[in-house]
């Protein structure tokens, strides 16, 4: 039978609305308000979990998001499941089904808790050192880690849940509803600052809403009582927006922020669904005011993680704010006066406090006083040096400190209890500060590392800005308030606060045992069970810096981002090295604050919108016709039309014979097309080709290679002189919107004395290219009136014409060594004209061909393609294309690189063609290419860059990059594949009609 | 993510802007008379430097103009920005 540990009803639990949740296949009840961690704690389950490298049990830490240990895969087996799930910040619900990670077979029986036994085996480097060697085990080692150390399973099948993206701005941004966040959004919406108010819990309030010390009054009230008031006030306020349930993840520069807001995670299973899980808040903030407060820290001593074992402020929170006791026995254990607080806290509801042990000498204060009173016994100048208790912690061994603080003496003291609150004072959450690009400076009377600077953007205020008395938090709010608002009286000003002094500090980093620290296990990290072992190891074996010790020891390195033992880790360097703090420096504290599921960083960016994608007007015919496509840029392209089961090798063959023996018609549209203007159009084309346009008749299309200032091909296409000052360019269409980017910023930058004007046209116009001996016969067919004779209408030149009502822009020009003419159409006529061509070309057999098919016809002619044959190290003249590089132009783009050294170097790779001795093999895109077989190294001499079975010519055929390929001529290669060595030969890239007369055909 | 005051269309967010390198680099009007080593000079060597350091931008999802700005390397803030062929500011 479990037991009861609620002890009172309190106000955030809803004690009628009870709620039946299961925690690894086992049923417990909790109430509406509860956490995963505080029904948990009422039915005395503090096992959830084991560590990640020794498997040691552990349990519930803390009571917030910085939770290193109480990690848990939520719904398991379910496509709602998650995993690494912090157990302190689940709201439980009607359905939740939670169970503990890091175990196996279960948590209660974990065989990789052997690891614990051998852990003198398992130093800081240990997966480094030992799984590199031999490099050829590590899948077998692999294996072994992944099998025994699972970090929860990520779900099988796809997410049910909707996400969403949303831009906030506001004059005002606070992060954090403490004391501190409430005031200052209060004050700055009162003053009519548009402010959003955000905190990660669902309730308002943070750590001051359960804080009674009877010691602390603000206006005559305990801090908690007051504060309730000034929340209730809150909801009357304009100008003010509040989200709970909303974690800032990441903050950056010009005070952009990113946080998840979560709206269903704590809904009944049944009432989730078609509602948005998360919202990504991406928030432009004028002011950001950070009000993160502080996170409590643990001591560093021997045995410190067993279940059981807990932040004070969280036993304290749990029985204030949930009525859960976390122990029957308790005991505390501290360096300041706040464990006082939580031990007064727990008296006061009749839960035992067996003691509280203290490593300082004394404290005056008027909460001790209360505590020895009330018949607590405190042990000054102890500390804990062993605990007991393998699945809960069942007692703890204790000595006296020496007054120098590194050892131990007397006789040791054994104390039984169940829970132990550690205290180890407060660190500040500077996440968000530095995030934000600004740095940290220690405050050595504080021992903390606090912001450096408040600007006119953004301050910290509160304990995050290291004010953690609340007459300090009061007085420097209102100032920063005043000076970041530019304001001159806020409600501040007449607060009346009195508060109870600690003077008492003592700070050490690692505490002593009365065994040597080899024998001991202080954790630092809880998560990644790094040691002050394996940091003290890390210096001794050279390790200086701050980020490499990290790394080393992975302290630091878990999903909590060691939030409550990082302080200790460089306490314990700065020690060790001898140094002051902060004169090492600092980690990085590095976004998300809390981990973020995919689904708020994509938001609805998945499926169909997860990348955008553009189609031609043509597309529905070619869906309608079964074409297969293929992603060129973000186009969807016909790839191949296969017929009655055809595969796409038979669906090609049968396209490039059709396109040569007859017709073939070929989606175009989506070649890049840039609309060119002005008096210098035509001086701006000869410096931005390589070949000259200063002579191209009005009516008359070129060819024209683009190159970028390093001489190496960037583009090609065809250009057409529409009028006297009116051309259009058309490029790859991969390459369309970079071509235009590169125009503009010559145009701009370099030659702003130029009148040229470009437009992008490229969605404007749809082209159909109709190629093929019978191309011809088709295009009378529709437009009866054009003269195509090759005196009027020759290759490579340019008619307006109609089709009907719809106006023409047709090109004869060719990509395939055919007879062949580019029809472009505005684009809403695209489809009719393309069944048009289709009807025409009918009892020609018209073949419809997609992009697999023009790659082969255009390797037939030696034609390059831009990003296929060339990757941005080839000049024209590699591409043997001398002929286009003009001689006699002074300068353009690229020109100058092509008289490098480099670039001149004649055993350069070049493009040739490749014809394999077997006709019937065909090589592999990408295939190597060597001239000696039985070398070793053998020296690589270039690769195959196109390949195809050429149907027209009955046999492979190849284009290749080879170095010093021009002179080769002839000569027998090999392509040396994983099972065989393939014979190929130097030849001539242009295979098929090297003299060009079908273009006439 | 930067704040970009674009100088013909205002503030807009990092993600319409494309960074173009190092500013005020001029592409040599007669290049055909520059040894190997000055083009490689004009060509291939950029400054890095960890401070004030002269860029251009282009408004790539916007406007599409080029731009020059004064950033801080060190902690991206933006100093100036100012039109191509203005005078970059005196530091
Ligand atoms: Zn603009």
């Amino acid at each position: 039978m479990t037991k009861n540990l609620r002890v009172k009803s309190s106000e955030y639990i809803d004690e009628t609305n009870r709620i039946s949740f299961k925690f690894n296949g086992k049923t417990y009840h909790g109430f509406k308000g509860d956490t995963l961690a505080s029904a948990l704690l009422a039915n005395d389950v503090h096992l959830v979990g084991r560590s990640f490298k020794y498997h040691r049990p552990r349990g519930i830490m803390t009571s917030g998001s910085e939770e290193p240990n109480a990690i848990v895969q939520i719904n398991p087996g379910t496509n709602r499941t998650e995993p690494n799930v912090r157990a302190t910040e689940v709201e439980i619900y009607e359905g939740l089904d939670a169970s503990s990670q890091n175990c196996w077979p279960s948590v209660e029986f974990d065989i990789g808790g052997i690891n614990n036994f051998l852990s003198p085996f398992f130093p800081a480097g240990f997966y480094y050192k030992t799984f590199m060697w031999p490099a050829s085990f590590w899948e077998k080692y692999e294996f072994f880690i992944r099998h025994s150390a699972g970090l929860g399973k990520s779900p099988t099948s796809s997410d049910p849940d909707i996400y969403d993206h949303r831009n906030v701005h506001c004059d005002v941004l606070v992060v954090g509803a403490g004391i501190s966040g409430i005031q200052a959004a209060k004050i700055s919406a009162k003053n009519n600052f548009k402010t959003l108010l955000v905190d990660e819990k669902n309730e308002l309030g943070g750590s001051t809403i359960y804080e009674n010390n009877e010691f602390n009054k603000i206006n005559n009230k305990t801090p908690s009582e007051w504060l309730k008031k000034e929340i209730e006030e809150l909801k009357g306020i304009k100008n003010l927006e509040i989200k709970t349930r909303t974690s800032v993840a990441a903050y950056h520069q010009y005070n952009y922020l990113l946080a998840r807001e979560n709206l269903t995670d704590h809904l009944d299973a049944k009432d989730k669904t078609n509602k948005i899980r998360q919202r990504l808040l991406k928030i432009r903030a004028k002011k950001v005011i950070l009000a993160t407060g502080a996170l409590e820290r643990p001591l560093i001593f021997n045995n410190n993680d067993r279940p059981g074992i807990m932040l004070s402020s969280a036993v304290k929170k749990y029985s204030e704010f949930y009525g859960v006791a976390c122990g029957s026995k308790n005991l505390f254990f501290t360096n300041n006066d706040s464990a006082y607080e939580s031990a007064l806290s727990l008296y006061n509801k009749g839960i035992n406090v067996e003691a509280i042990i203290d490593i300082r000498e004394q404290s005056e204060s008027k909460i001790v006083k209360k505590v020895k009173e009330a018949g607590i016994k405190i042990y000054w100048s102890h500390t804990i040096v062993d605990t007991a208790g393998y699945k809960r912690l069942n007692s703890v061994s204790i000595m006296k400190l020496s007054n120098d603080g590194t050892s131990v003496t007397g006789s040791k003291i054994s104390i039984w209890c169940d829970c132990l609150g550690v205290a180890g004072g407060w660190t500040p959450a500077v996440h968000l500060y530095t995030q934000s690009g600004n740095k940290l400076k220690f405050d050595e009377e504080k021992k903390v590392f606090l912001p450096n600077q408040n600007t006119s953007e953004q301050i910290s205020v509160g304990s995050c800005g290291g004010d953690f008395k609340i007459d300090e938090i009061i007085k420097n709010l209102n100032h920063k308030l005043k000076d970041t608002l530019n304001i001159k009286e806020t409600d501040l000003d007449n607060i009346k606060v009195e508060i109870d002094q600690e003077n008492s500090k003592r700070n050490i980093w690692l505490l002593p045992s009365d065994k040597p620290l080899g024998k001991t296990k202080p954790f630092v990290d809880y998560q990644n069970d790094a040691t002050a072992k394996d940091i003290k190891l890390a210096l001794r074996e050279g390790f200086r810096s701050i980020e490499h010790v990290k790394r080393y020891t992975t302290t630091g390195m878990g999903t909590d981002q060691g939030k409550l033992g990082n302080m200790h880790a460089l306490g314990i360097i700065a020690d060790t090295a001898g140094v002051k703090m902060g004169e090492l420096g600092t980690t990085t504290f590095r976004p998300p604050y809390t981990p973020l599921t995919f689904g708020t960083i994509v938001g609805r960016n998945v499926g169909k919108f997860f990348d955008i994608f553009r189609r031609t007007p043509m597309n529905d015919w070619h869906v309608e016709n079964k074409a297969q496509f293929e992603n060129v840029g973000q186009w969807k392209r016909a790839w191949y039309y296969p017929f009655n089961g055809e595969t796409m090798h038979q669906a090609v063959q049968r396209e490039s014979k059709a396109a040569r023996e007859s017709a073939g018609i070929l989606d175009a549209s989506t070649l890049g097309k840039i609309d060119i203007q002005g008096s210098d159009a035509s001086e701006f084309l000869n410096r931005v080709y390589t070949n000259a346009w200063s002579k191209l008749a009005i009516g008359k299309c070129r060819y024209g290679l683009m190159l970028n200032e390093d001489g190496m091909v960037y583009d090609d296409g065809v250009t057409t002189r529409l009028g006297e000052n009116h051309y259009i360019m058309t490029t790859t269409t991969g390459g369309a919107a970079n071509v235009l980017g590169k125009l503009e910023d010559y145009l701009q930058t370099e030659w702003p004395e130029l009148d040229v004007y470009l437009t992008s046209v490229t969605d404007h116009y749809a082209t159909a290219s109709l190629c093929g001996p019978n191309s011809k016969k088709i295009l009378k067919k529709i437009i009866p009136d054009l003269d195509l004779s090759d005196e009027n209408f020759p290759h490579m030149s340019f008619k307006e014409a109609n089709i009907g009502n719809i106006q023409c822009r047709i090109m004869r020009i060719s990509f395939t060594g055919e007879h062949s003419y580019e029809i472009n159409v505005q684009a809403s006529y695209g489809k009719d004209l393309w069944e048009k061509c289709m009807e025409a070309g009918q009892e020609f057999n018209i073949t419809p061909y997609g992009t697999e098919t023009m790659h082969l016809l255009r390797a037939e002619k030696g034609f390059i393609i831009v990003g296929q044959d060339t990757d941005g190290t080839m000049t024209p003249i590699d591409l043997q294309m001398d002929w286009i590089v003009s001689k006699k132009k002074y300068d353009f783009i690229g020109k100058r690189s092509l008289y490098r050294s480099d670039t001149m170097r004649e055993d350069r790779k070049q493009l040739v063609g490749l014809l394999t001795d077997d006709p019937n093999i065909v090589l592999e895109e990408g295939a190597q290419i060597v001239s000696e077989l039985n070398q070793n190294p053998v020296e690589m001499l270039g690769h195959v860059t196109s390949s195809y079975f050429s149907p027209n010519l009955n046999k492979s055929i190849a284009l290749a990059v080879v170095r010093g390929g021009k002179d080769m001529m002839g000569k027998k290669l090999f392509v040396p594949m994983e099972n065989k060595n393939i014979n190929v030969t130097v030849a001539n890239p242009v295979f098929y009609d090297e003299k060009n007369e079908r273009l006439n055909a | 993510m930067f704040l970009i005051n674009c100088p013909y269309c205002g503030e807009r967010d990092q993600q319409e802007f494309k960074a173009g390198g190092e500013a005020h680099i001029e592409r040599p009007k007669q290049p055909t008379e520059l040894s190997d080593d000055e083009w490689a000079e004009y060509l291939f060597m950029r400054k890095n430097i960890k401070g004030v350091q002269f860029e251009r931008w282009n408004h790539a999802h916007g406007c599409r103009k080029w731009f020059n700005m004064v950033r801080d390397t060190s902690n991206d803030e933006i100093k100036a920005i100012y039109k191509m062929g203005e005078k970059p500011p005196s530091q």
